[in-house]
């Protein structure tokens, strides 16, 4: 699944490695600063 | 079926990362947000002493605003947090909350106080260490009121005459100033709840 991911991803490697990285990153601040502190009061853990 | 086995077996490597990241969230990552607003919290509080002095009255505060500052010399030197007035997520958030309707700081009856355990910067994280006899210091808008610990219990969540004005006689009227700290029990669960229950012995000036 990966592989296949990653040879559709544009340009070099380089560029494929730096769309990645945005991509992880974007995905990372999301789950951080919206879904978490959304998600974080319901959990049954004081 | 071999496909499919793979994609699966590939998707729960960020899964796991997804929950790693969630957990450190939950540690850390609250943790952050409650310091902030203790920050604001206890400069708020620390300008309401400062311009009313012992005129400022007990309270009660509005929902989610500080009502006083929490110190328990056993758990160290630093160890102060502002109690805002309600114990919902959002007030519980920002740190230790007082019941609503319970006494305030050195009245007679219950003052009743709940926080995290585990999250939101954890206040009560600690509170199975305190022993008999230990200080808890409460810096209210009108004075200092020193309570002392006289017990420390685990109950079931359900146990809520714990909060009563006289604990564990419901409806019996109260005749001492009495203070509950309740907490989730044990640590990443909230299956019970520890309780800690002082009793007022001092009441003085504050030293600001």
């Amino acid at each position: 699944m990966y592989r296949f991911l990653w040879r559709r991803l544009p340009g070099g490697t380089a560029l494929r490695l730096a769309v990645v990285l945005l991509l992880t990153g974007a995905a990372v601040a999301a789950l951080w600063y919206v879904v978490f502190p959304w998600l974080a009061p319901r959990v049954p853990i004081g | 079926m071999r496909t499919v086995v793979r994609v699966v077996g590939e998707l729960c490597l960020p899964a796991g990362l997804v929950l790693l990241l969630f957990y450190a969230y939950l540690l850390w990552g609250t943790g952050a947000e409650t310091d902030r607003e203790q920050r604001v919290l206890q400069q708020r509080l620390g300008d309401v002493f400062a311009r009313h002095g012992e005129h400022a009255g007990p309270g009660p505060v509005k929902l989610g605003d500080a009502l006083a500052l929490l110190r328990i010399p056993r758990l160290g030197a630093g160890y102060r947090y502002a109690v805002v007035e309600g114990v919902g997520p959002a007030e519980l958030r920002k740190g230790p909350g007082h019941f609503p309707g319970t006494a305030l700081p050195g009245q007679v009856g219950n003052f009743v106080l709940s926080g995290h355990r585990t999250t939101y910067a954890a206040p009560f994280n600690r509170l199975d260490e305190l022993r008999r006899g230990d200080d808890i210091v409460v810096d209210a808008r009108d004075a200092r009121y020193t309570y002392e610990v006289t017990r420390k219990k685990i109950v079931d969540p359900g146990e809520v005459d714990v909060v009563d004005p006289v604990p564990g006689h419901p409806g019996k009227r109260p005749t001492t100033a009495l203070m509950t700290m309740t907490t989730c029990h044990p640590e990443f669960s909230a299956a019970q709840r520890l309780v800690v229950q002082g009793v007022l012995v001092r009441r003085e000036e504050r030293q600001d």
